[in-house]
């Protein structure tokens, strides 16, 4: 009996017929294929892509070089030297974050004590020359300052859970 | 008394006597949290973190101050100890700011430590915080009174150690503040030592604000390269750079202080004069080039010298803050290629007795030893800013009840309290001396003219009837032009009374110097060179032809900054071993090698007390300098000459180790000069040396520059005693030009009465001086 049910399956093309069916679904389903770059898909708040310092509202880089970043860093990509800025307060004269050996795993983020190093939503970003795989001070605020109100946004989003 | 059986945590423990409940678990390793006590300053007992719980006692004891009592129990880790210990933490961190991140003590801070191992999680205060305003107390510490928990170390470090009420507590409870009594710098040449007692970041070091954090830091052991008593330190680096120093406990030494010379002097390593690559003169132009040319070059100069004229046309000249095998290394190449002329005494200028010195200057004792004694006679010495720690010992030494007497040159005023004091002018000095000696030995010849006074009668009654007393020399003495008479003087009081002799000399490692031969007339066994060769003077005066000179800055650092000038505008070639670029060097110098100092070479240090002290380079070699140890190797090598293989400084210090055994000769039989009036001197100068000009790493530390300006007042200016002024006709706003030895200088007059009349003081070692030639001699005023 087995035996027979075997055979009309066999050459009936029974299991073909299923894995047509399953192809036929999908066809008429609708698409979810994302036309990136001009749609993307929605993203969390907590998503890790590129760096950014940010600044106060009165423009006050945040950053007081207290180097914990630096020191939490499991991938040593962060560099900091501080000095006493003209005013006497405590600032870095250099904030470098080595791309190629950033694994984005978010502790800088979590150590900072004043919310100035983040790590933003962009992820798409590229460069042409090797050194721009160093992303100095300047770089970080300019992408602070680029991007502050997704940040700023994100950050009050995600701010139950903190 | 015997000793007291405690327990302590369930362990039984001995106790001394009357020690505290915390010194007894601090040697039995039991820790108990502490923020105000000290072991080196006196019990306050005003943080109450130190609570533990004992037997017996209804409330919780502060350790700090309980002495101990026989069957004692006391449990440190109780629940009733650890309560009461949170809650006193509670009440710290009240007013304590939350700024850890922006702390330079953050990361070494026993508040963070502590309130994280005996701390709560949070505080039931929700009130505002107060604050305290901040202090500027000078351009070493940084202050943050904000942060203070009024342990009052600091306040305790001036009162007892440094023997100066530089701060204080103002206000009581709340309003509690630690402020400077005057509100301008610190003047205490120790007063870094508070910023590693502060157990929070209440005070911090100015130069190293901001700049590094704890956990970045590689701390290597060193040996400080400014005092004679080879004060152990850490130095800390980052990234193979020299990013502060502290101290380093030693209790035969320095216990667990440094002078803020030892301290601060990192910041002159990294100037821009610094020498970073060998250089050479080109056709009157420096020139950078590689260490092969530069160092061919220097032989076919030194050769050419030697074939043209004779060997004996080169003299050698090094810094007494070189290492044992550097001065062992030079004198060995020296007097391989003929010449013996080789010192390291360059601000001394009286050598008459050096043939009966011991193998190195005396010093009976030890340091730690100088607390033990009941009179001290201080020979020519402003002790505090020579040797900061050995005054520290001298002051500990006082509040035993020491009797410390000065005989100077000028009436200092030293941090601890002395017994009597004899001033007289340089060239009246000896007479000072001399009237002690005299009333010790009435029958002695030489004195017959000296006339006894009073104070002369004290201080030899003194030195004669107590049982175990010294005479320390300072640098001021061993500089004199009389100093060897001073030493014969001395030692003839020194025999007489029984008392033992120190000589405080000037430089890390003169003792290695002497043990080393880089002194004309012994070799490194200290055995007697045939033919002598010169003394750092005469190698001036009597001009070479050639000069080598390790880490010298001739205008500064030599006794006669003229004649040096002189000698060196006439030598065909002069080779400079140096660390830092030098203006007068740069006009007379062929050859600038660049040498690494201490923190980046290895080698030796031999205290005064004859302590060999070797340590380690701890920082990278900053641009293409290099070990002077090795540049002289390689010097060796270059001339054909045997016996300069050595790989490492423990080889060179082997072979001098293996060669030497302390000579017991004792001091200066001179011949007795006699002792007499000098009618011809009228007015003389007295050149000392200010605070931080001594080396050259501390002239190029910046913070220190201005700390000296603070502590030592105007610098060019001619101090005479207002009873000079009179006599002399001058007043304290004109500018008077003083003339010595030909040089002229014009300089604005400060009254002081410190200074004995017939006296100018005026001090040396700084550029503009240089010009008056000697340190001391004769000077007039000419309006």
């Amino acid at each position: 009996m087995r035996r027979l049910f075997r055979y009309i399956k066999d050459f009936s093309l029974w299991d073909l017929l299923v894995g047509l069916g399953l192809t036929g679904r999908y066809f008429f389903k609708r698409k979810i294929t994302i036309q990136y770059p001009e749609e993307k898909t929605p993203m969390s708040p907590r998503f890790r892509g590129i760096h950014a310092l940010r600044r106060y509202p009165n423009g006050e880089e945040r950053c007081i070089a207290c180097k914990l970043c630096e020191a939490v860093c499991p991938a040593l990509a962060i560099t900091i030297e501080a000095e006493p800025r003209e005013d006497g307060s405590r600032r870095t004269s250099l904030y470098e974050i080595d791309l190629f050996k950033c694994v984005y795993c978010g502790f800088c983020e979590e150590a900072c004590p004043v919310d100035a190093i983040v790590l933003t939503r962009n992820h798409d970003y590229h460069f042409e020359n090797r050194v721009e795989k160093t992303l100095t001070k300047e770089k970080l605020l300019m992408l602070g300052d680029k991007y502050e109100k997704q940040i700023a946004a994100d950050r009050e989003e995600d701010k139950g859970f903190r | 008394m015997s000793d007291i059986d405690i327990e302590i945590d369930g362990k039984l423990l001995k106790a001394k006597p009357n020690s505290m409940v915390i010194q007894v678990a601090d040697e039995a390793g039991i820790y108990i949290p502490r923020f105000c006590y000290h072991k080196h300053l006196p019990v306050a007992a005003n943080c109450r973190m130190c609570l533990v719980e004992m037997d017996k006692s209804p409330k919780a004891v502060p350790a700090c101050a309980t002495p101990v009592m026989s069957g004692m129990k006391i449990w440190t880790r109780s629940p009733k100890a650890l309560a009461a210990q949170k809650a006193v933490m509670e009440f710290l961190l009240i007013n304590h700011p939350l700024d850890c991140p922006i702390c330079d003590q953050g990361g070494e801070c026993e508040l963070q430590d502590l309130s994280m191992g005996y701390g709560a999680a949070n505080s039931y205060f929700t009130y505002g915080k107060r604050a305290v305003a901040d202090q500027d107390i000078g351009p070493l510490i940084e202050t943050e009174m904000t942060r203070c928990i009024q342990c009052t170390r600091c306040v305790r470090f001036g009162d007892e150690i440094a023997g100066l009420r530089e701060l204080g507590a103002i206000g009581r409870g709340e309003h509690m503040e630690i402020s400077t009594y005057v509100t301008h710098a610190i003047k205490s040449e120790v007063s870094g030592n508070i910023i590693d007692l502060c157990p929070v970041g209440a005070l911090t070091s100015k130069p190293f604000r901001f700049t590094a954090r704890a956990w970045e830091l590689k701390q290597s052991p060193s040996i400080a390269p400014h005092d004679c008593l080879g004060t152990h330190i850490n130095v800390h680096t980052r990234a193979g750079k020299v990013m502060r120093v502290v101290p380093r406990e030693n209790k035969a030494l320095n216990e667990t202080w440094i002078a803020d010379r030892e301290r601060y002097s990192y910041l002159g390593l990294y100037q821009a004069d610094r020498v970073t690559k060998p250089l050479i003169r080109v056709h009157d132009h420096w020139q950078e080039t590689d260490w092969q040319t530069a160092l061919n070059y220097t032989v076919e100069g030194l050769q050419q010298v030697i074939s043209q004229q004779t060997a004996d046309q080169m003299g050698a000249l090094v810094s007494p803050n070189a290492t044992t095998e550097e001065f062992f290394l030079l004198q060995k190449l020296w007097r391989q290629l003929g010449s013996s002329h080789i010192d390291h005494r360059l601000r001394q200028i009286d050598f008459s007795d050096q043939d009966s010195f011991p193998v190195f200057p005396q010093f009976d004792g030890s340091i730690a030893d100088l607390e033990n004694y009941s009179t001290i006679l201080l020979v020519g010495s402003n002790i505090q800013k020579e040797q900061p720690l050995i005054a520290l010992r001298l002051r500990k030494a006082v509040l035993k009840g020491t009797n410390i007497f000065a005989v100077n040159m000028m009436d200092y005023a030293f941090n601890f309290k002395i017994a009597g004091k004899k001033i007289a002018a340089p060239h009246e000095f000896i007479f000072t001396l001399a009237g002690i000696a005299k009333v010790l030995l009435p029958e002695q010849a030489d004195l017959a003219e000296v006339s006894v006074s009073e104070e002369d009668r004290v201080i030899a009654e003194r030195l004669r009837a107590r049982e175990k007393s010294i005479i320390l020399l300072g640098a001021l003495a061993l500089n004199h032009p009389q100093a060897a008479l001073i030493r014969w003087l001395v030692h003839q009081i020194a025999k007489a009374t029984e008392c033992a002799l120190g000589l405080l000399t000037e430089g890390s490692n003169a003792a290695g110097a002497w043990l080393a031969g880089a002194i004309p007339h012994r070799t490194a066994v200290g055995e007697k060179v045939k033919l002598g060769g010169l003394d750092a003077q005469s190698m001036w005066k009597q001009a070479r032809q050639a000069y080598l000179l390790v880490n010298v800055e001739p205008d500064l650092d030599c006794a006669n900054a003229v004649v040096a000038k002189q000698a060196l505008a006439q030598a065909k070639f002069v080779v400079s071993l140096s660390v830092f670029k030098n203006p007068l060097l740069d006009c007379h110098a062929d050859v600038i090698l660049p040498i690494a100092p201490f923190t980046e070479t290895a080698g030796t240090f031999v205290n005064v007390a004859g302590q060999w002290q070797s340590f380690k380079g701890v920082a990278q070699p900053y641009g293409e300098s290099r070990p002077a140890w090795k540049v002289l190797c390689v010097l060796g090598h270059l001339f054909h000459l045997p016996g300069f293989d050595y790989a490492s400084t423990e080889e060179v210090l082997q072979e001098l180790k293996l060669s030497l055994q302390r000579n017991a000769t004792t001091l200066p039989e001179v011949p007795g000069a006699i002792i007499q009036k000098n009618g011809v001197m009228k007015l003389s100068r007295l050149g000392e040396i200010p605070l931080y000009a001594g080396d050259s790493l501390v002239r190029r530390a910046h913070a220190l520059q201005s700390t000296q300006a603070i502590i030592e007042g105007e610098l060019l200016a001619v101090r005479m005693n207002p009873q000079t002024a009179r006599e002399l006709k001058v007043t304290s706003e004109e500018k008077i030009k003083v003339r010595q030895q030909g040089g002229e200088l014009s300089l604005p007059v400060i009254f002081d009465k410190r200074v004995p009349p017939r006296a100018l003081s005026i001090f040396g070692g700084l550029a503009a001086t240089t010009e008056l030639g000697e340190l001391f001699g004769a000077i007039e005023v000419i309006k």
